[in-house]
């Protein structure tokens, strides 16, 4: 019998906030020593109240409004009480039946074109837990420790619907969800930093069967990659199960990475029953339409848009309006650049190639972000302006472009120093072409022997002479004249 | 008269007009807690460094010409607010050493408006009771017979002012914990409309009935403290944006134009016939105060409140109380693992009352039960608000009795449950429906006090603490002092 997944994605983003999801600490705990963005309430201490961040509110209806969500009159939050020393309560301030944002989709595109659309059931904001860490001293003695940093700081999570059916389908989705997230600035979408979490939902049922198979619940991926693996692992295991004609049980699994498997953490009878109720300590968050219709004045142009608008506007093909836009940062890199052009948007083509090839074998050689590449898009476009002017040839352009990331200096500067505008001068072209036919004159019988391909001999000739900067169109088309006419 | 049987208002008369230093009039509470408090034990701490030096603060002030109505006067707090530097327990061996990093916003503007604070007073357990006889230290007693309760669970605020050991203490009320032991103790006590004081740095029982409020010997006394604590707090989502009215200036004229409504249901069977003839008595002053009185008021859900409150306060209960766990603050308990050092923490750590409560709450919340008892007792509550909305559109007020008893004997009902629950029977309704209460000493019945209850509109304390005061003023029964040793 053959089976089909029925996959479901959890994703925890932490929200970019300045401050914690309920008091005024600093959110960004990342490089804070343990312990020193902490306040009472966020401690947990008895008698303190949480006030909620209107900031971290508009970053989830935004993030519901960029998935087509259905943004609710209005929405509470509820207490979800579970005991656990990483929570200061006793229970985490979190959104059980009227969150922020309901009903919402995101459409992937398959690798051969096709395009699922997976439904989003909820986008909801609740509070991350404190920091667990296990020491041992150097006495032997282990030691459980808490750094409270992390504790009350703003999460935000996406249900999707059981709706994705591969491994590769659950990863495209997250990739997508992420880079949305990331064009809207509202995480850093880290998954190895833990800024971008996912939880799976997993069962098998006969391909035909509409019934949903006993559910299990993975943990601890910790990269798309590892996603991608638990969820073929777990196809596998529980495929075993059913055609052994086991059953398999609804529990929780954890992804063993160095090992690549599963292993059960917790069944269903020992699920948690985590009593939500109404926080009585937050009013409900009643959301009128101005407050979400300035919210989405404010959002910027996402993937979707901005790939339609490269290959419709622009004239980018599929590929490159593709790869332009994987990146928040790269697609803005190229903006740039296409606004600073003086050839206006005929230049987009040239622009798209040298970031998709150039650019990012430079950022994947020294394995830094755009942010951080040397030249900034204004001096591309620069060193483009050279080419299109016929001052550089493509090919040395490429040397003045590895000399710029070098050196972090101008195409310009590195062209007047190193003397290598390109040759457009036909008398200095011409001397170079009698002196390779001077001193070739086998190749110029051959040529008009009837073999071409003596031409791209001395064609050669020419170039070395001049060490590339000869301009090459110009170079044919003197030596075809030369050839033909003596 | 001595130092220790001022009012505010008088105390900060004469504190303006430099008779008197705030220094010695704190040293003449210090003293009458050293005389009386091995008797009553209303403090679980007392300030007194604390209190002097806040106290010389004060006058140093005064001396400049600064004036306030607080300023200088020394009182004393329950011991479920929160301040920065002193003990605060809850009177729970859970919180026995447990020393608060920050102080409650009332603290931060009490201490603004120059009060000096003498020390922290006995309660029930994380406020759970209706006696001060579940303070896992001790119980208090009840000045006027110490015998007797105090009522709870603001018993330790109630019975210091009672005893003269400060002249205005704070307490908190969820089902009546102000009122109650205000009536039991021969006080005024006020519980606010909810939202109208902030609640953060109360430690929480019932997040959505808490309220802090004062206990005073006048009601123009509680009009002052009212007016220092009240308003909206960036720091409670709860507290209201609601303007805070000069409540003092509000008081005084007669009760005419006044229509008043005494509901039915508040007239309990087991009520006591003393109680019951004071009340009346109480009411038919007020008509002759010029107050029109409808006797035959209904408010036809009452007998539900007990049954929500005994669902909705122990289901917040086990939420706000799970932070208890040993491994933060606070007492802990040894054990071999983790799992058990917080089970251990928390068997050991709370009292009976407690443990009780938070397990109705869990129950009520659990899986299965939720709809039939927490989403139930939700419904409910909104009828119960609707019974106030209806009598608030046709009356200005309602006045009924506080408690159903005078004080009753320590250990009485202290292995009944459910007597101990009703206790507070005609209390409860107030917090279920967010208004406001104030209960003012209103006769005695067999030498113990009597309280009347006064029930307003929201955010209407003004039209309560008027009646209260037009009372006061034809009645001398907030003038009686129960007969402890005088100093």
């Amino acid at each position: 019998m053959r089976y089909e997944a029925v996959i479901g994605l959890e994703v925890h983003a932490q929200l970019v906030t300045k401050t914690k999801m309920f008091c005024s600490c600093s959110a960004a705990y990342a490089d804070a020593p343990p312990n020193s963005t902490v306040c009472p309430i966020c401690l947990g201490m008895p008698g303190t109240l949480p006030v909620a961040n209107k900031r971290a509110i508009d970053f989830t209806i935004m993030t519901g409004l960029a998935l087509g969500c259905t943004i609710p009159e209005w929405a509470k939050f509820d207490r979800k009480n579970y005991p656990y020393p990483d929570l200061m309560k006793g229970y985490q301030i979190s959104q059980y039946d009227a969150p922020l944002c309901i009903n919402g989709a995101l459409t992937i595109s398959l690798p051969d074109g096709t395009r699922r659309r997976i439904g989003i059931t909820r986008v909801h904001l609740e509070e991350d837990t404190a920091r667990l860490l296990h020491r041992v001293d150097a006495s032997g003695e282990a030691h459980s420790l808490i750094d409270v940093n992390r504790a009350g700081t703003p999460l935000m999570e996406i249900v999707s619907e059981p709706d994705l059916r591969t491994p590769e389908e659950a990863k495209l989705y997250l990739q997508k969800l992420r880079r949305i997230l990331r064009y809207l600035g509202v995480s850093s979408g880290n998954m190895e930093e833990g800024s971008f979490r996912c939880d799976a939902n997993i069962s098998l049922r006969p391909v035909g069967e509409t019934a949903f198979g006993a559910k299990v619940e993975i943990k601890n991926m910790n990269s798309f990659a590892s996603v991608e693996r638990a969820l073929e692992y777990e196809i596998a295991r529980q495929t075993d199960l059913l055609e052994r004609g086991e059953r398999i049980p609804q529990e929780t699994r954890g992804w063993v990475e160095d090992k690549g498997y599963t292993v059960g953490q917790r069944s269903k009878e020992h699920a948690h029953d985590y009593r939500y109720f109404p926080e009585p300590d937050l009013p409900p968050v009643v959301i009128d339409r101005a407050w979400v219709e300035r919210l989405r004045a404010q959002m910027p142009e996402l993937p979707d848009e901005k790939e339609q608008r490269y290959r419709t506007v622009l004239g980018l093909s599929d590929y490159d309006a593709k790869q332009l836009v994987a990146d928040r940062r790269t697609a803005e890199y190229f903006e740039q650049a296409l606004a600073a052009s003086s050839a206006g948007n005929g230049r987009a083509k040239a622009l798209a190639n040298w970031i998709i090839n150039d650019v990012n074998s430079v950022l994947n050689a020294r394995g830094i972000e755009i942010d951080a590449f040397p030249v900034r898009p204004e001096g591309l476009n620069e060193l483009l302006d050279l080419v299109d002017s016929g001052a550089l040839s493509v090919k040395i352009a490429r040397d003045v472009f590895a000399r710029m990331v070098e050196t972090g200096r101008s195409a310009t500067a590195i062209v007047e120093e190193q003397g290598l505008r390109q040759i457009s001068d036909d008398t200095i072209v011409l001397q170079a072409i009698d002196a390779a036919m001077a001193e070739n004159p086998k190749a110029v019988e051959d040529f008009r022997a009837g073999k071409t391909a003596a031409l791209d001999f001395l064609f050669g000739k020419v170039m070395k002479a001049t060490r590339g900067k000869a301009n090459p169109q110009l170079t044919r088309r003197l030596l075809s004249e030369k050839l033909g006419s003596s | 008269m001595d130092l220790y049987d001022l009012t505010i208002a008088e105390a900060s008369a004469r504190l303006a007009r430099r008779e008197l230093s705030a220094v010695e009039l704190t040293q003449a509470h210090l003293d009458r807690i050293a005389t009386v408090d091995g008797h009553v034990r209303a403090f679980v701490t007392v300030t007194p460094e604390v209190a002097l030096e806040a106290a010389a603060a004060a006058d140093r002030r005064l001396a400049v010409g600064e004036r306030g109505p607080l300023l200088g006067v020394p009182m004393a707090l329950k011991d479920v607010i929160s301040t920065r530097g002193i003990r605060t327990t809850c009177s729970s061996k859970m919180l026995e050493h447990f020393i608060p990093i920050y102080d409650a916003t009332v603290v931060t503007k009490l201490y603004a408006a120059g009060a000096v604070l003498l020390g922290k007073t006995n309660m029930d357990e994380f406020a759970m009771g209706s006696s001060c006889e579940n303070s896992a230290f001790f119980p208090t007693h009840n000045p006027w017979d110490l015998d007797r309760v105090p009522g709870g669970s603001s018993g330790g605020s109630a019975a210091a002012v009672a005893a003269g050991e400060a002249i205005y203490t704070l307490g908190s009320d969820t089902g009546g914990s102000i009122r109650q032991p205000a009536s039991l103790c021969g006080v005024v006590g006020l519980k606010p409309t909810y939202g109208r004081v902030s609640r953060f740095g109360l430690v929480a029982f019932a997040s959505s009935l808490d309220q802090i409020g004062p206990f005073t010997r006048t009601v123009e006394d509680a009009a002052i403290v009212l007016e220092a604590i009240a308003g909206r707090d960036p720091n409670d989502s709860t507290s209201a944006d609601v303007p805070v009215p000069n409540f003092r200036a509000a008081l005084g004229g007669d009760l005419r134009g006044l229509r008043l409504g005494v509901p039915k249901e508040y007239f309990v069977r087991g009520m006591q016939p003393g109680v019951d003839a004071a009340l009346r008595a109480a009411i038919r002053e007020l008509e002759a105060l010029g107050a029109t009185v409808d006797w035959d008021v209904s408010l036809p859900h009452t007998e539900y409140a007990l049954a929500v409150y005994y669902l909705v306060a122990p289901s917040e209960a086990s939420a706000n109380l799970a932070r208890y766990d040993g491994v933060k603050y606070g007492f802990s308990a040894e054990a071999p693992t983790m799992w058990e050092e917080m089970e251990r923490t928390r068997g050991l750590g709370f009292g009976p009352e407690v443990k009780r409560r938070i397990m109705l709450g869990t129950y009520a919340l659990s899986a299965g039960y939720y709809d039939a008892y927490y989403l139930k007792a939700q419904k409910v509550r909104t009828l119960i608000k609707r019974d106030f909305d209806e009598a608030f559109a046709r009356y200005d007020a309602l006045v009924a009795p506080t408690s159903p008893t005078v004080a009753f004997r320590l250990g009485e009902k202290l292995d009944d449950p459910l007597q101990m629950y009703l206790s507070d029977v005609c209390t409860l309704p107030i917090n279920i429906a967010g208004v406001c209460g104030l209960s003012v000493p209103a006769g005695l019945s067999d030498g113990l006090p009597v309280g009347l209850q006064i029930i307003g509109k929201p955010f209407d304390e003004a039209t309560i603490l008027r009646i209260g005061h037009a009372y006061q003023q034809a009645t001398h029964w907030h003038t009686l002092r129960p007969a402890l040793a005088r100093a």
